[in-house]
């Protein structure tokens, strides 16, 4: 059962289940979809409805209890810990609320840390960390440390980072949560140009007005799907 | 490209724990003590041996030294007048040594006598040393002038004397007026040879040789001066009979000098009433250093080891505490795609680069103390190019030992809750 080669991602029945203790939490029920390259889905849900479990399922940061997930045609759903880690160190970014940029080393160093786990050498990573700054407008601010950076530009520097290693899918979770609306819509208009420009994106998000800037809306409840929209 | 790497990880680890400066140095305390003291312990070590290596030396390692002793009950006889107080080793022993044991190649008999030397209005107080030939195979001391004494000095009337460079110097002009004839009490002789000498004591033993020497044939020495001596002291005279002062036996091998000494001693016993002399060994001395420096080892090995596990459980502590404080950073690292390998390789290198920092203090500390040793207690130390290189070495295994711990805690943390960490 091959998926067709057009899907970056293609789910079936997937599940995950967590032990707490003596219960059993099912945080996905059984899931199946796929996303087209080049997509931008967003999805939505309310709190405790399975939204991150499933971003973190899509970003092979866990493996699922049970179902396949294949990410360009590779089966990724029985990968041990550092095959997963190789996956997402070449073919997935992360985007987070919080940003989680590292506050000891500079926007450089961040930026280039990705480079630095795929064995770039200091002269490469140096090169590439300044490009991509350049992209997200924050080519002055190289050395500068997190600290130092207003919210929606630290968030520029973690979007930086996700790209550095050109990704196949961009993985964000509630990205402009922590930003006040005029800095969310600055952060959701760089996702949009990416987007263009061929990136495939996936986002979680509870606010209806950033969900409108995805292609498909895909609604979870309780574990499962509730719906797929599409838009226009 | 490698080392360019490993250097940046090294450089990233300073920076990390030069955020915590006060913690990182108290953290590596118990390494710093712990490695001190090896650096100090080594150094004791080999000073000591060393200085027994010099004595033995000076003493000749393959010799066995036989001291005739005045025993304890004369010793109190002699608060009467005209006690002729006789001991001491025979003529007789040497032939009885030569012929006992085949380990034994050399048997040299000593006698002394002291006299004043003089030489024109030059004159000294020497220690006549009435002798054989092997004396200078056995007491190896460089020639500076003219020749040793030979078989032909021990025939006859022959009145040859070998001076040392102390001697030489007082009571000749220049050393080299080898052929002059000096008095040695009633006696002239005539100065054939000059050399080296050794002086003073070496591991609680005297040197065989002293500079005051003057060595003659032992048969001259016998018709000059006799066994008798004679010595006015307040209140009482000491008259002595001794036939030779000491007997120097050399054995080819090493290993069986104790035993010969241990035969030597039994032999003499069956010819002596009174235990008129005393056997030593100076390759014992070497047994002897060892002993000191192995209860200086004891004590410092203690503290080092006490120092480097209390050391190393401080930085277990402080790098879980690392661990725990950068949950979310080792988070961040994993969702980007770092394995289990690498976190583990950045926390071990935290790790090594703070014990081996405690490492370099501890070696400076481990230097300076040794010379405080030296300075009060007199005691040589030596520091080794070695030991600092082991010291360097222990640091690191201690951070590697300690820090592999808290490494894999950090490796085994799930990104997803990591992530999730405040
Ligand atoms: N590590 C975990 N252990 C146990 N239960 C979990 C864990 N992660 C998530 N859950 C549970 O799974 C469900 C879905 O959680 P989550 O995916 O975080 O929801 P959302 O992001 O939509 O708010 C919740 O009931 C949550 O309590
Ligand atoms: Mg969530």
């Amino acid at each position: 059962m091959t998926p067709e080669n057009n899907f970056v991602i293609k789910i079936e029945n997937m599940t995950k289940v967590y032990q707490m203790g003596k219960t059993e939490v099912r945080a996905l029920g059984g899931i199946s979809f796929s996303i087209d390259r080049g997509g931008y889905w967003a999805i939505m849900g309310p709190s405790g409805s399975g939204k991150s479990t499933l971003l973190n399922q899509l970003g092979c940061l866990d493996r699922p209890t049970s179902g396949r997930y294949w990410l360009e045609g590779q089966d990724v759903s029985e990968l041990n810990d550092n095959e997963l880690s190789d996956v997402r160190l070449r073919r997935i970014g992360f985007i987070f609320q919080s940003f989680n940029l590292i506050q000891q080393l500079t926007v450089r160093e961040n930026i280039e840390m990705p480079l630095y786990y795929l064995g770039y050498s200091p002269h490469e990573s140096h090169l590439k960390a300044s490009q991509f700054a350049e992209m997200v407008g924050l080519g002055e601010r190289l050395d500068h440390r997190p600290m130092e950076l207003s919210g929606g530009q630290q968030q520029r520097v973690a979007i930086a980072r996700a790209l550095v290693n050109d990704p196949a899918i961009l993985l964000a979770d509630e990205p402009t949560g922590n930003l006040d609306s005029k800095t969310g819509e600055q952060i959701m208009e760089l996702l949009g140009e990416l987007n263009r420009n061929g990136k495939t994106i996936i986002m979680v998000t509870h606010e209806p007005y950033i969900a409108e800037h995805a292609r498909h809306q895909l609604h979870v409840l309780d574990g499962l799907i509730d719906r797929i929209e599409e838009k226009g | 490209m490698r080392l360019l790497r490993f250097a940046r990880d090294i450089n990233l680890g300073l920076k990390s724990l030069l955020l915590h400066k006060l913690r990182s140095f108290l953290t590596i305390l118990g390494v710093i003590f712990g490695v001190g003291s090896v650096v100090a312990m080594l150094a004791v070590g080999e000073g000591a041996g060393r200085q027994a290596m010099e004595q033995i030396r000076k003493l000749g390692s393959n010799n066995i030294i036989i001291t005739s002793m005045k025993p304890q009950e004369d010793q109190e006889q002699t608060a009467q007048r005209s006690y002729l107080s006789v001991y001491g080793l025979f003529y007789d022993d040497v032939e009885r040594i030569r012929q006992s044991f085949k380990t034994v190649t050399q048997t040299v008999p000593v006698k002394v006598a002291r006299k004043e030397g003089r030489l024109g209005t030059r004159a000294m107080e020497l220690r006549i040393v009435g002798t054989t030939p092997e004396w200078f195979k056995l007491v190896k001391r460089p020639l500076i002038a003219g020749r040793p004494l030979l078989q032909r000095d021990m025939e006859g009337n022959a009145n040859a004397v070998v001076l040392t460079e102390f001697g030489a110097r007082k009571l000749l002009a220049t050393q080299n007026t080898i052929g002059q004839t000096v008095r040695l009490g009633p006696g002239h002789y005539e100065v054939v040879g000059i050399v080296k000498s050794e002086s003073g004591e070496a591991g609680g033993l005297q040197t065989p040789d002293q500079e005051v020497d003057a060595y003659i044939s032992l048969k001259s020495a016998i018709e000059r001066f006799g066994d008798v001596t004679f010595r006015r002291t307040s209140g009482s005279d000491i008259r002595e009979k001794v036939e030779l002062h000491q007997i120097i036996v050399e054995v080819a091998d090493i290993k069986n000098v104790e035993s010969a000494a241990e035969g030597i001693n039994r032999m003499l016993e069956l010819f002596h009433k009174k235990k008129d002399y005393r056997v030593s060994v100076p390759f014992a001395l070497l047994r002897q250093a060892e002993q000191t420096q192995r209860t200086f080892n004891i004590v410092l090995g203690s503290i080092a080891g006490i120092s480097l596990l209390v050391g190393g459980i401080g930085i277990m502590n402080i790098m879980l505490a690392s661990v725990t404080e950068r949950t979310r950073e080792i988070g961040i690292r994993r969702a980007i795609g770092a394995k289990r390998k690498h976190i583990i390789r950045q926390f071990l290198i935290e790790t090594i680069v703070l014990s081996t920092t405690g490492g370099f203090v501890g070696i400076i500390l481990g230097i300076s103390i040794p010379s405080i040793i030296t300075r009060f207690s007199g005691m040589p130390t030596v520091i080794t190019l070695w030991s600092l290189f082991l010291s360097v070495g222990i640091s690191m295994g201690v951070g590697i030992l300690f820090g592999l711990y808290p490494a894999i805690r950090a490796a085994n943390l799930d990104p997803i809750i990591a992530l999730r960490h405040e």
